[in-house]
């Protein structure tokens, strides 16, 4: 109703004239790049498409350690994002605040920054360099190193999307459960766990969604090895520099298409949450 | 409320311990590494590390093109937030959804198709090129990249505003005279001024801070298209720790003081509200 009214405020060639420039935006900006990557993944036949992503042992291992990376990186920060939304959400502590804002830390230092940090402490010059060589141990240029700085650069994103759900459910749920004699981990499994799942869920896919893509601070750590240490966003740079454009296309198709599901799964989610909303609007009603 | 559920609610200690310990083992203390390794430089060779032709030519330029994408992401999301909000138009809940798609595409991938869209047999540069405007391997590029890596921040932070806004002071405003502009100016216009400056900050930093997508378009040619991140990687690249460090600590600082200003921000925004 609200709505019908505004519509009606405006003259229509304002109307028409304003969403033709903000589609048009959208398209030049959005749309037009991402028609683009498949036009470029699949301009030399399909046949070649599979050929580059599958027929690359280079790639195939970079598409391998991506998804090792990405899901070591999103269950640390899982993990973290519960415990840490748990205390700030259900207690009040001194340096609550500063917790709060030290969270946000990692979304405002440069990822190529982050990636030199960890070079400072675990690189051969770095200030724990030395005993992790003598102990046979290899963070920067392995596997380990690329864990931790996208653990980094993703830290915020299960936590903030917690944080907000835990409060909004609030305690009394939990409380009952305790005083009703439930032990901690029962208090957790049967009755937190089940209301904050779908926050969770969000957080998980926009986290994943960065920890595949991260590119600058994994740059900075990996060493660019081929076939031990690229993942997807670096074979894509990598192919790009070796002049072989469909191919880097084509791994890239692969990054934009996870991109498109991680959109469709949030629009879903959005979705659900707004469901569930008006329906426990409509039972207080009643 | 406080006392009450810490002692009844369980694993206080346990899940603040584990979040304090996971934050400073990730996060704190290599930021302390960062500022102990740009520590143990003297002043004057720290002050050579970060000001030469070479790195203020650098800040120049991701200041003045972080700023520039910034600017234009103000003008386009306010525009594209207003259209989401207030008209409707076929496709109109896919188009909403695409704006996140920046957030959600990884920045190597925009890099790679921003710079083969504006080169000259691109699909936009063969219009484009003609005309003069380079897109690909030029500052425009970078300022063009930067647009499309923060352009869901200023729609965001504007959005939910513009829906909050009650039609009843528009129609008061009119209903006592006021014609549309005036409406626009006085009554639409004060509460848009905080989102939309928070979202500015927001593509601010995050322009400050880009790395992926830039060193696809940028071509990265000292004193003309090498941004600072850049150079703090061509430092490392010639295992210039210390400078490279010096830098960061440079780039460090200026973030940490827009994460302040955004705070400010959001603060001052929250008490318009109420």
């Amino acid at each position: 109703m609200q709505h019908e009214v505004r519509k009606a405020r405006d003259p229509w060639p304002v109307r028409w004239g304003l969403t033709l420039v903000a589609v048009l935006i959208l398209t030049v900006l959005v749309i037009v790049p991402v028609v683009n990557v498949f036009y470029q993944a699949l301009s030399r036949g399909v046949a070649t498409y599979w050929h580059n992503l599958v027929g690359d042992a280079n790639t195939r291992h970079a598409i391998g350690l991506t998804l090792i990376v990405a899901s070591a990186a999103v269950l640390a920060n899982l993990v973290f994002g519960v415990a840490c939304a748990w205390a700030i959400a259900r207690f009040r502590f001194p340096g609550r605040t500063i917790l709060l804002t030290l969270i946000d830390l990692p979304f405002s230092v440069s990822p190529v920054v982050a990636g030199l940090m960890f070079v400072l402490l675990f690189g051969l010059q770095g200030y724990f360099g030395p005993w992790l060589r003598d102990h046979g141990l290899k963070i920067i240029f392995a596997t380990p190193g690329l864990i931790l700085v996208t653990a980094f650069v993703t830290l915020p994103f299960v936590v903030r999307e917690l944080i907000p759900v835990m409060e909004a459910v609030g305690p009394d749920e939990d409380v009952a459960a305790v005083s009703l004699g439930a032990s901690g981990w029962q208090m957790f499994w049967r009755v937190t766990w089940p209301n904050i799942r779908w926050g969770v869920l969000y957080g998980v896919i926009l986290c994943n969604a960065r920890a595949m893509g991260e590119f600058g601070a994994v740059y900075v750590v990996s060493g660019h090895i081929a076939g031990r240490t690229d993942t997807m966003p670096l074979r894509v740079e990598k192919l790009f520099q070796e002049y072989n454009t469909p191919a880097s296309f084509a791994v890239a198709s692969l990054l934009t298409l996870l991109a498109l599901v991680t959109l469709a799964l949030k629009v879903g989610l959005e979705r659900r949450e707004r469901r569930e909303i008006a329906e426990s609007l409509t039972d207080t009603n009643k | 409320m406080a006392t009450i559920s810490r002692r009844v609610l369980p694993g206080f200690s346990l899940s603040l311990g584990y979040a304090v310990c996971y934050l400073s083992l990730l996060a704190l203390i290599p930021l302390a590494a960062c500022f102990l390794k740009a520590a143990s430089l003297t002043p004057a060779q720290f002050w050579a590390a970060v000001w030469n032709e070479r790195t203020r030519s650098a800040y120049a330029l991701t200041f003045g093109a972080s700023l520039a994408a910034a600017a234009a992401n103000a003008v386009l999301g306010l525009l594209v937030a207003w259209v989401l909000v207030r008209y409707s138009f076929p496709l109109k809940r896919l188009f909403d959804a695409l704006v996140d798609l920046p957030f959600a595409l990884p920045t190597a991938v925009a890099g790679l198709v921003y710079s083969s869209l504006y080169v000259p047999n691109g699909w936009l540069g063969q219009f484009l090129v003609p005309l003069g405007i380079e897109g690909a391997y030029s500052r425009l590029g970078i300022v063009l990249v930067l647009t499309f890596t923060g352009f869901p921040f200023v729609v965001r932070t504007v959005q939910p505003v513009l829906e909050g806004l009650e039609a009843e002071l528009e129609e008061a405003a009119s209903i006592l005279g006021a014609n549309r502009w005036q409406t626009f100016r006085r009554v639409l216009w004060p509460p848009l001024v905080p989102p939309l400056l928070t979202g500015f900050a927001l593509a601010f930093a995050r322009g400050l801070g880009e790395y992926g997508s830039v060193v696809f378009v940028s071509g990265n040619k000292p004193f003309r298209t090498e941004i600072a991140p850049v150079l703090i990687v061509a430092r490392l690249e010639e295992f210039a720790y210390r400078e490279a460090t010096a830098l960061a600590v440079v780039l460090l600082v200026m973030s940490f003081g827009l994460l302040a200003a955004i705070n400010l921000l959001e603060r001052w925004s929250k008490n318009r509200a109420t």
